[in-house]
């Protein structure tokens, strides 16, 4: 009986005769992950599922972020030239990489809803929105502070300090359309979409320090070349960087896990009421 | 075709265009996302004097001159290098701390017409780099590093050099 309120939610798990009728005329590859999508797509299994990861994802978090942060106030060096204020980094990279990870998460979920209509995806990002948008706040605010010390200005109306400001009111954007409508459905598509058109934001903020001239300074860690920092800077960043990551998924799944008890409580309290009368 | 298949097409189309059009949008405005000019791009197409533009590059070593009078602010004059050409800057005001020779720098201001370029605001660009005090310390003693001169060597070639190392030697 419990399982009815939700058939709603989880009607991909239920549509999978249209999967077999794919498969006996060779599946395109969409309908093989249509397949994986649509068994996690099932909120009754993300529960079960996000239930037990939450203390592995709350606890890594506390603890990396705690060796990270006195590590990097306390025990690294400081820099030849910026001195102490160097140490703004280890909180102002771990928050600049996951205000990029977060809107790509955002789009990934907008892609789901869109085309897969998957409704935990428009969930998710429901809640990383809002998530999202104060690690971008924290990003732009540290940088300001780091930006007035050293170049001598709080804001430069340069192309990364400026793409990371587009990102940022792309993530309260979304935040505000995701509840605009009476409809959730409606609110969540067109989140989606927003979510997706503005996932061309992100290679803009990764290749601006390339692609123009900047006041902001290039990437220190690249995936191609030797990183340009003291490993005794490094470390600490890493695992502040790591601590912050872990921090991101532990609240997102338990604002997540909340969604989807409280999209149950109603569905439960709408059919009950339905069922008085 | 199935209807989710469509649907990816669709939203998969939809981004190619969005992005082209960005892309072509980056491209014609090039030139104003760029934040400074370069010292030979300055010489190359010089701004009509009194056009507000910024310049960047390096202060080259030996080029800073201080000027400082009592209840004045500090009278400036520095030149600005590429590493191709190089453009005379004045400045009145207190530099940011990060200023010194072989820094990079952005100056805000127009040409005038003796050549030189008049400041109104001076901000420090500094790199990528980032390193111990000890160790740019003994880069400097040791000779294989002096700042004034540009960026320091690859940080693999002095991370061997660890603080307590450095005091040693």
């Amino acid at each position: 009986m419990h399982v009815a309120p939700f058939a709603d939610l989880s009607s991909g798990t239920v549509s999978s005769g249209s999967a077999a009728i794919e498969a006996v005329a060779g599946p395109p590859p969409a309908g093989r992950i249509a397949g994986l999508l649509h068994r996690y797509a099932n909120p009754g299994r993300y529960l079960r599922l996000g239930d037990r990861i939450q203390p592995f994802l709350t606890w890594p978090a506390l603890l990396l972020t705690t060796i990270g942060i006195v590590w990097g106030l306390f025990f690294s060096p400081a820099d030849w030239q910026q001195g102490d204020t160097v140490r703004i980094m280890y909180v102002h990279v771990p928050a600049a990489w996951l205000a990029s990870l977060g809107y790509a998460g955002l789009a990934v979920c907008g892609l789901l809803s869109l085309v897969w209509r998957h409704r935990l995806a428009d969930l998710a990002a429901a809640e990383i929105g809002p998530v999202g948008a104060c690690i971008t706040g924290l990003c732009l605010v540290s940088g300001s502070l780091w930006g007035r010390p050293m170049w001598g200005a709080w804001w430069v109306w340069d192309a990364r300090l400026t793409s990371v400001l587009v990102l940022f009111f792309l993530y309260l954007g979304h935040v505000a359309l995701v509840r605009a409508f009476d409809d959730p459905a409606r609110g969540a598509r067109a989140a989606a979409i927003l979510a997706l058109a503005g996932a061309v934001d992100l290679p803009i903020i990764k290749f601006s320090v390339q692609w123009w001239n900047t006041l902001h300074q290039p990437d220190s860690i690249t995936l191609t070349g030797a990183p340009t920092m003291s490993l005794t800077i490094l470390w600490p960043l890493l695992v502040c960087t790591l601590g912050f990551t872990f921090g991101f998924a532990a609240i997102v799944n338990a604002r997540l896990r909340a969604a989807v008890m409280e999209t149950r409580t109603r569905q439960l309290l709408l059919a009950g009421t339905g069922a008085a009368r | 075709m199935t209807r989710k298949s469509r649907r990816l097409w669709l939203v998969g189309g939809c981004m190619l265009g969005f992005s082209g059009a960005t892309l072509l949008t980056l491209q014609a405005f090039s030139a104003n996302i760029v934040f400074f000019m370069a010292p030979s791009q300055v010489l190359a197409s010089p701004p009509a004097p009194g056009r507000t533009i910024r310049l960047g590059g390096m202060v080259v070593a030996g080029s800073l001159h201080e000027v400082r009078a009592d209840g004045k602010e500090p009278s400036v004059s520095f030149s600005v290098t590429d590493g191709q050409s190089a453009v005379p800057v004045r400045y009145v005001g207190i530099l940011p701390d990060l200023f010194r020779e072989g820094q990079s720098v952005v100056a805000l201001g127009a040409m005038r017409a003796d050549g030189s370029f008049g400041a109104e605001e001076v901000l420090a660009k500094h790199d990528e780099t980032y390193m111990p005090k000890e160790v740019a310390a003994a880069l400097k003693k040791s000779g294989r590093w002096d700042p004034r001169f540009g960026k320091p060597p690859s940080a693999a070639s002095w991370n061997g050099m660890t603080a307590a190392s450095v005091r040693g030697s």
